[in-house]
């Protein structure tokens, strides 16, 4: 850290590193200096001229995004003239600014309605005519309105710095200054939708919210998002029981104010015109609906008749579910049902690579390693299309750190335009290219490893070995593919380890093995898809499917249970690098229930309560405390921000199962089965072109 | 899309200049020479030359837009300038303009239908001493007369090369 320096702020003396902006200075220190295209994390632009401030012994003003402290000086923002220039600037922007405020997106959370109300003039001089342009639609999410663009250029630099992408670009000059897509009359890029959060007005806004609510009419829901393992933290802002946008301007998460296309608009699955709200049984061949408490009657009877005989029963598990509900599930198979065959979806092998690590702590990568770690090795993953938020902590620690990135991939990836070394390699010949980097990386201070479905097995702890040699403090990152693939192991999903990674001495049968076995008595498919490329072998079985949509394995289903959403839950989730975080309900779906619900309801069906406990999210994540090693974390702690579990440190004891692993490696516009029903995903042309 | 030979060697000039990865300074040298051989800088040219400076050509296309030098509607074979500024004003450089707008039938960044001239009032061009300056393409002309201005257009309407009209002399600078 550079030395402390001394100077003074109107009147008052303040110590800053030497070199740090004047704006941050004052900022640290409570005084407020106005800006638009000063954005922290962003490269400097000193265009909007509102942050002039008076410096003693400069003869102009100057401006404080761009003025670094030094010792002695003095440096005034309340005078008069910083004043009028304040007004000056604000009148010069309100020039062609249309004052459409009450017809504006942006009313009442705009940058440049609260910096008039603040710093503006009563009234303006000018009566010529304002330059107009027509308003532009660029893609699905996105809209431009030129005239209510003030150039703060935050745009193209959150797109260009912030995703790497650059789509959008400032054309002509002046007043007559617009922005620009990369494709002459439309976008294509990551539809991220950065460059409409960040706008300070409301010339981009955003197509699935345009004129559906005034800001001051929402509630806003702090949730997680339900998509990919990255665990973004997304507001909802809900109106009428309606999601109608998605941002997370707070900076609370561990994402701060991230979100890809998934967390920002992808939340419109939620009200897809297919959602299920009633039970639904077979009958005379054909699914029909039917009353909740004849659904639970007949699952009950069922269920219990098959235990009594001694059938095989088998479990699938959602890799979007929350903790809670894995935990609840797996308690239900092993205790009610008195079977190990439960299984999930698995996308990565953290079972490996916990296993790997045993003996070890603070080995397993969290988000903020991304940021701060000196160096990053991505091996297999096409990180900023599977992984965006990780990729933007990346870059951004490339930009604000200087940090070296390491790609060792089959094709190209984004990573490459500024990684210190990308080694291609053909796919499964990963592991074999690190020796390559070994001399590159352990110069290097520290290390982040993180891997796909590429490495698995013993090829994790190859990677660990590896990594180990290095002589370099390294931390690890097993990617998985959705919101609660990691909460889905950790809670004990799989036919061979219980919760908290407890090896379960007799394992059951595996998502495959159920599948494929003929005499499989009944199948409980609880938010997952396992029929979508198979068949199920045993024509016979009950199947009880819980789920959003009719999915082809709900078609299959004997009776399926309408199941609310994560956005309708509560809960907790955990991310892919272990961090567990807060699901908060935003909205409802009239006749679908919780899955915890569901499964506590079955449970009462059956008369397995007492043992099952009550289906409340915070008795059931009280228990996981109790139960699953790493998860002793208080919930007031998750609450307010994520948390890392600490996974087993002592030998997990199975059997590596590689072949179970296998990611789907959805891009940015694909989500699992949750991604066909959602119609931003599916509109973007970008999304359209990847299928 | 391809250029002259003569066109290439000059862009394998300009990147040279530059380190490797500071390639986009190119941009500008590159866009002006290619203007001069293409008469206007289309999407095509655009594309070229986003592709050579390795950058994306959105970002070449901020530059075009931004300098009132780099033309994207075709120009004339000459492009005749006319100052406007302070000092040609004065002197009567405002009647120049005029006089070539009326004469030519067309106005500011137009081109006459047979493609041989394009007229602009330009901002200063830095030949204030020599006021009211008209500029042809690269050639300056000094201390225009309305009878001069007719002549020059006169000859260049009727396809001459400007050094071939009579009664008006080219500056030498």
């Amino acid at each position: 850290m550079a030395d402390l320096v001394k100077f003074t702020i109107n009147g008052r003396e303040i110590e800053a590193p030497a070199g740090m902006l004047a704006i941050e200075a004052a900022k640290q220190n409570g005084i407020e200096i106005p800006s638009f295209c000063y954005y922290e994390g962003y490269s400097l632009q000193a265009a909007c001229r509102m942050c002039l401030v008076e410096v003693e012994k400069m003869p102009k003003m100057q401006v404080a995004c761009t003025l670094p402290v030094a010792a002695g000086m003095v440096i005034r923002t309340e005078t008069d003239q910083v004043k009028l220039a304040r007004k000056s600037t604000l009148e010069f922007l309100l020039t062609n600014h249309p004052l459409d405020c009450p017809v504006c997106d942006k009313g009442g959370e705009c940058e440049l309605q609260d910096m008039v109300f603040k710093y503006g003039a009563g009234e303006s001089r000018y009566v010529e005519a304002k330059i107009h342009v027509d308003e532009q639609q660029w893609s699905p999410v996105v809209f431009y309105d030129g005239p209510r663009c003030i150039l703060c250029f935050r745009c193209v630099r959150a797109c260009d710095e912030g995703m790497g992408v650059g789509a959008l670009g400032v054309v002509n000059r002046g007043a007559m200054s617009l922005i620009a897509p990369n494709k002459g009359d439309h976008l294509e890029c990551d539809e991220c939708g950065q460059c409409i959060d960040i706008c300070p007005v409301g010339a981009l806004t955003s197509g699935p919210y345009r004129y559906l609510t005034r800001p001051w009419e929402m509630d806003h829901i702090g949730t997680i998002c339900t998509h990919c393992s990255d665990g973004c933290k997304t507001t909802l802002g809900v109106r009428n029981d309606e999601i109608v946008r998605g941002n997370n301007r707070d900076r609370s998460g561990v994402n701060g104010e991230f979100l890809c296309v998934k967390g920002r608009y992808a939340f419109d699955f939620n009200k897809h015109a297919e959602r299920l709200q009633s039970p639904m049984m077979r009958v005379n061949g054909k699914l029909e609906e039917v009353s909740w408490s004849k659904a639970l009657e007949t699952i009950a009877n069922k269920f219990g008749e098959i235990r009594s005989r001694g059938g095989k029963f088998g479990v699938i598990g959602s890799n979007h579910t929350t903790n809670e509900e894995n935990y609840y599930l797996q308690k239900f198979a092993r205790q009610g049902l008195g079977t190990n065959s439960i299984d999930h979806h698995r996308t990565g092998d953290v079972v490996t690579l916990v296993d790997a690590l045993s003996g070890t702590t603070g080995r397993l990568a969290n988000s903020a390693d991304f940021y701060e770690r000196k160096a990053v090795l991505v091996i297999g993953s096409d990180f900023s299309v599977e992984h965006p938020f990780l990729a933007f902590q990346a870059r951004a620690n490339f930009r604000h750190h200087e940090a070296h990135i390491y790609t060792v991939t089959a094709e190209p990836v984004r990573e490459d335009n500024y990684a210190a070394r990308s080694v291609r390699v053909a796919k499964g010949e990963e592991l074999g290219a690190l020796e390559g980097l070994r001399e590159a990386l352990a110069a290097e201070p520290d290390l982040v490893i993180v891997f796909d479905d590429s490495i698995k097995g013993d090829k994790v702890r190859s990677v660990v070995e590896f990594g180990q040699s290095l002589g370099i403090p390294v931390s690890y990152c097993a990617l998985v593919d959705y919101s609660n693939s990691r909460g889905a192991i950790d809670m004990g999903l799989a036919p061979e380890i219980g919760p908290g990674y407890h090896a379960t001495g007799q394992p059951g049968m595996s998502m495959n093995d159920m599948l494929a076995a003929a005499d499989l008595a009944a199948l409980w498919v609880v938010g997952a898809n396992p029929l979508e490329n198979a068949k199920l072998a045993a024509s016979k079985a009950f199947v009880v499917v819980q789920d959003l949509f009719l999915t082809e394995t709900a078609q299959r289903a004997d009776v399926v249970l309408p199941a609310a959403s994560a956005y309708e839950k509560n809960g907790t989730v955990t991310n892919g690098r272990g961090e567990v975080q807060r699901l908060k309900r935003a909205s409802a779906t009239m006749g679908a229930k919780t899955d915890l619900e569901i499964i506590g309801l079955i449970a009462k069906e059956m008369g397995l309560a007492p043992m099952m406990g009550p289906w409340l999210p915070e008795t059931v994540y009280a228990e996981i405390r109790k139960t699953v090693k790493g998860y002793d974390i208080p919930l007031p702690l998750v609450t307010i921000g994520a948390q890392q579990s600490t996974p087993v440190n002592g030998r997990v004891g199975v059997e590596s199962r590689p072949d179970l692993v296998r990611s789907e490696h959805n891009n940015l516009f694909e989500s699992g089965t949750l991604g066909r029903y959602s119609q931003v995903l599916n509109t973007v042309i970008e999304g359209r072109q990847s299928r | 899309m391809t250029f002259s030979p003569e066109l290439e060697a000059q862009f394998e000039k300009f990147l040279a200049k530059y380190p490797a990865d500071k390639k986009r300074s190119a941009v500008i040298p590159m866009l002006v020479y290619a203007q001069d051989e293409t008469h206007a800088i289309t999407q095509e040219v655009i594309e070229e030359v986003a592709k050579r400076c390795g950058v994306t050509p959105l970002q070449v296309d901020e530059v075009v837009g931004f300098y009132s030098m780099l033309h994207k509607k075709p120009q004339g074979t000459y492009h005749v300038q006319v100052c406007t500024n302070i000092s040609c004003l004065i002197v009567g450089g405002e009647e120049i303009w005029n006089q070539a707008c009326h004469k030519l039938g067309i106005g500011h960044k137009q081109t006459t239908a047979d493609g041989r001239i394009s007229l602009e009032e330009v901002e200063c061009m830095g030949a204030c001493s020599w006021a009211p300056a008209v500029q042809v393409n690269y050639d300056f002309y000094h201390f225009v007369t309305p009878s001069q201005l007719d002549k020059l257009l006169d000859g260049l309407s009727a396809g001459k090369k400007p050094d071939e009209i009579a009664g008006v002399k080219r500056a030498s600078c």
